[in-house]
């Protein structure tokens, strides 16, 4: 089949602008992206610059961008992607080094941060730890993370807060977190609770949606944030008392009131900070009104709260109980 | 720049990053320099698992009669000794470390099935084992702090007179050389699989610890031993694992028949390698295969299972093969996998020159012998590679610290220096590297194969001298410095070649057929004359030849069948 590959390349010897060019192949229907890449760099363009190396999905080195998605270009297959031309650029959220390589210095830095090694407590057994089945396979979706970068590309959050730590990192986290065996949770906890911690993911699925192993990383933020608010470690937390405001107001009124949203969310040593933006907020007539709107029938609202609620609390005693399990 | 350690380690894969963190421990002021980052590694690739007679009635003298047997005879006795006694600690250590082994309903270590093996005794995590272990290696690599240099390739060896004392590397990303002098150089590069293909190995394994190594003047050892993996994809070549079969696939034929009750009555499909390999090529050369493939099967398992503990291999024939193993049975052949053979060294990784050691896949024990078992690879890394970093350690200790009276660096960086610039120099038009190393590979898998024999043989060797000259014309058309996959392609070229006459060589003259070694023109096993190691000394007019005998201690030869 013909293919057309649009790659962006940039070469920082050359101090040139990032450009475009344009690669027209003749490949065998079987072939992924990195087949054709290999292809261009051996035969039509030695000057051409990735890293790959496995060629099946296991060391996460071809991280790149395909038609504007982060992917493994050994995973994508050209047939597959119904585009006649298909465009190829380097990841997102980091600095090109050249053409399709990026620098992932700061990336393994945020990993690093977490310190990403088990820590038990106690004395080391003389056989191996006695653990529930279920636990270890439970961490085989995560394990199962290969450090490719295609979360980090994509992630919205951090596009446009940097010292978000990030949905690889915090996936490595999730596996110490649910592994048994480590007993450092409340200093992973206190951490991933504070400044760029899981609190800043901004629920956008994007890392769901690129990671080509499945590992989810945005679910497992959001099962670390179920564990901040049951441990009581997020208390203190904005984002944590923000999110139990916003449910618990509009569960009530069926509608936001972004007075009492703001009582709720902030200690009153915060709310004296909003004091300029209320009065400024007031001399311009935007102030919300300090009594709620209220809606015609709140109670039906009330009504679709509780039963979210409980078909919720369900399902999360289901979940909890599988790994009550794996956390002992 | 010239930088300086007591230790350095080339290469982060499981063996490297085992024996950087030894010597981390014993105290010396370590480094680890790697071709790419550490979890890049192809340690990851390994699915099935790691062997250890951990389980209650399992032996250690078990594993190494198993091991012994599967080596055919030539894997040296000592060595798989302390292979299997000293397993089941190194599986602990992996466990206590992180790594999630799959356990059994009591919450215990769980086991599997596997090639070769007369017990249950392979460790695993599903079908990705090798990934489990490298994440778990490198997670102690960063706790204990050792200095990285990755994506630094290595270009040779600081060498005089039978003394190492360093690298010479390149900083991929800047394309600017620099030299690491040490007290001891610990190579673990890993496989050698682009010599071949196809191969189901990486495109970083192109053997570069062992043809720098060779070219410093170390021997090479059992290179003629080159073992294919029977289940290998139709079409890419990737590898599917051995644990199908451990958990009870069959190999079919074209009429559906279970072709290995022919060959292996016993064991079947869970013969050892090289028996299974060699049966399926039978069969494909007899006409009972189809397409140059056999079949595998794993219907019969169910899909919960083959989700559970097979995952990976069902994305991979669905992905690149367009086969939900669920459903069909998928198409598979013998695939070049690993060599047995590398660089010579003794049971404490020290190689034939003084400060230079080896573990892992560049490494010849020799444990494996003729053939390796399976599981038995990441063992090897993890006990070797830990063995080598406290010789390397201690030897670095006996010596004044760090190599300072060693002038030979500034000397070597600027060889390489100007070797390099007359790479880049040459014209833009000639041979293309790729090319020569497709001819390279394509007729290696076809004289070096499964099946092999003189007339073949000789052929591969009057063409080896033809790429060899081709590759002098080689040209590097990307004239940059930064990230320059082209000019580290040119130079693994020339690794491969190398190494590629070593096994040319040593498969001419072992006249026997042993383990993964099968002679058409010399079928038998000849223990009376062949009993012995082939070892190589590089000389510019043609590799020198010598043997060593084999260390036997309990087990003596006996006929071998499964």
């Amino acid at each position: 089949m013909d293919v057309q590959l649009k790659v962006r390349r940039q070469n920082p010897e050359a101090e040139g602008e990032p450009y475009w060019k344009e690669y027209a192949l003749a490949v065998p229907n079987h072939f992924t992206l990195l087949d054709a890449l290999i292809q261009v760099r051996e035969e039509v363009d030695e000057t051409l610059s990735l890293r790959c190396s496995c060629r099946s999905h296991i060391c996460g080195s071809c991280g790149m961008r395909v038609n504007g998605h982060a992917n493994l270009a050994c995973k994508t297959k050209l047939s597959d992607l119904h585009t006649d031309t298909v465009t190829v650029e380097p990841m997102g959220n980091m600095p090109v080094i050249k053409d399709l390589v990026v620098d992932l210095e700061p990336f393994w830095k945020k990993l690093y941060s977490i310190d990403p090694y088990l820590q038990p407590a106690g004395e080391v057994p003389e056989r191996e730890y006695v653990v529930p089945a279920d636990s270890m396979l439970h961490l085989d979706g995560v394990v199962n993370c290969i450090m490719c970068g295609a979360c980090v590309s994509d992630c919205e959050s951090l596009s446009v807060n940097p010292i978000f730590i990030g949905p690889t990192a915090f996936a490595k986290e999730y596996r110490f977190v649910m592994d048994p065996r480590d007993a450092a949770d409340t200093q992973r906890l206190m951490q991933m609770n504070g400044p760029g911690g899981v609190w800043d993911c901004t629920h956008c699925f994007k890392c769901v949606e690129v990671c080509p192993k499945d590992v989810a990383p945005m679910d497992r933020i959001m099962a670390m944030r179920k564990m901040l608010v049951d441990d009581g470690v997020a208390e203190k937390h904005n984002g944590a008392r923000r999110q139990k405001a916003f449910t618990d107001i509009v569960g009530h009124y069926g509608r936001l009131d972004e007075t009492r949203y703001l009582m709720k969310s902030v200690t009153m040593l915060e709310l004296a900070g909003y004091a300029k933006v209320g009065l400024r907020s007031m001399t311009h007539g935007k102030l919300p009104p300090l009594l709620p709107h209220r809606i015609p029938d709140a109670a039906r609202i009330r009504r679709i709260f509780e039963r979210t609620r409980s078909t919720y609390r369900r399902r999360f005693k289901l979940h909890q109980q599988a790994q009550e399990g794996s956390r002992v | 720049m010239i930088y300086k350690h007591d230790v350095l380690v080339v290469g982060a894969g499981l063996a490297g990053m085992r024996a950087a963190i030894e010597a981390h421990n014993q105290g010396v002021d370590v480094a680890i320099v790697s071709k790419v980052y550490p979890v890049r590694s192809h340690s990851n690739a390994a699915q099935g698992g790691i062997n250890a007679a951990l389980g209650e009635g399992d032996t250690w003298e078990s594993h190494g009669y198993d091991t012994v047997k599967g080596s055919d005879y030539l894997g040296d006795q000592d060595a798989i000794e302390i292979l299997a006694r000293e397993a089941p600690a190194a599986v602990l250590e992996l466990e206590h470390w992180g790594v999630n082994f799959s356990r059994d309903e009591t919450g215990h270590l769980g086991t599997r099935n596997f090639g070769g093996a007369s017990q249950a005794r392979t460790f695993f995590v599903a079908d990705i084992t090798g990934q489990a272990l490298l994440q778990v290696m490198f997670e102690q690599l960063v706790r204990v702090g050792v200095r990285m240099y990755n994506e630094w390739f290595v270009t040779r060896l600081i060498e005089s007179e039978g003394v190492v004392r360093g690298i010479v590397g390149m900083d991929i990303r800047s394309g600017q050389l620099h030299a690491i002098q040490a007290n001891a150089v610990v190579l673990a590069t890993g496989g050698m699989g682009r010599v071949f293909e196809p191969s189901t190995n990486a495109l970083i394994n192109t053997g570069d610890g062992m043809a720098i190594a060779y070219r410093a003047g170390a021997r090479l050892m059992d290179m003629e031993m080159m073992q294919y993996h029977p289940t290998t994809l139709k079409g890419s070549g990737a590898l599917l694992t051995e644990g199908a079969r451990g958990e009870g696939a069959y190999l079919l034929n074209s009429e559906g028949d279970r072709f290995m009750k022919k060959y292996a009555p016993n064991k079947l499909e869970l013969a050892s390698r090289d028996v299974v390999s060699r049966a399926e090529q039978t069969e494909i050369n007899e006409g009972r295969g189809i397409e140059n493939c056999v079949l595998l099967d794993c219907r019969h398992l169910g899909k919960d299972l083959i989700m559970r503990k097979l995952g990976q291999i069902h994305e991979l024939a669905l992905e690149l093969a367009g086969v939900d193993i669920v459903q069909e049975p998928v198409p598979v052949r013998p695939g070049f996998h690993y060599p047995m053979g590398g660089i010579k060294t003794d049971v404490d990784g020290k190689t034939t020159l003084d400060g230079l050691y080896a573990a892992g896949e560049c490494a010849c024990v020799s444990i494996h012998g003729g053939n390796r078992l399976g599981a038995n690879s990441l063992l090897d890394t993890v006990i070797f590679g830990r063995r080598a970093g406290a010789a390397a350690s201690e030897h670095s200790r006996a010596l004044p610290s760090p190599a300072d009276s060693f002038p030979l660096g500034e000397t070597a960086l600027q060889q390489e220096t100007e070797r390099i610039r007359a790479l880049l120099d040459r014209p833009s038009v000639g041979e293309l590297a790729a090319k020569v190393r497709w001819d390279m590979g394509v007729n290696m898998v076809k004289h070096c194969g499964v099946f092999r024999e003189a007339g073949g043989l000789t052929e591969m060797g009057d063409l080896l001298h033809s790429l060899q000259d081709r590759a002098t014309r080689v040209h590097v058309g990307d004239k940059g410095r930064v990230f320059n996959t082209n000019l580290t392609s040119v130079l693994e070229l020339q690794f491969m070649l190398d190494l590629a006459v070593a096994v040319q060589v040593t498969a001419l003259t072992r006249t026997e057929s042993r383990g993964a070694h099968t002679r058409t023109d010399y079928p038998e096993r000849d223990d009376e004359h062949w009993l012995k190691h082939i070892q190589l000394q590089y000389r510019p007019e043609g590799p020198e030849i010598h043997f060593t005998p084999v260390t036997m201690t309990r087990w003596e030869p006996q006929v071998r069948s499964y």
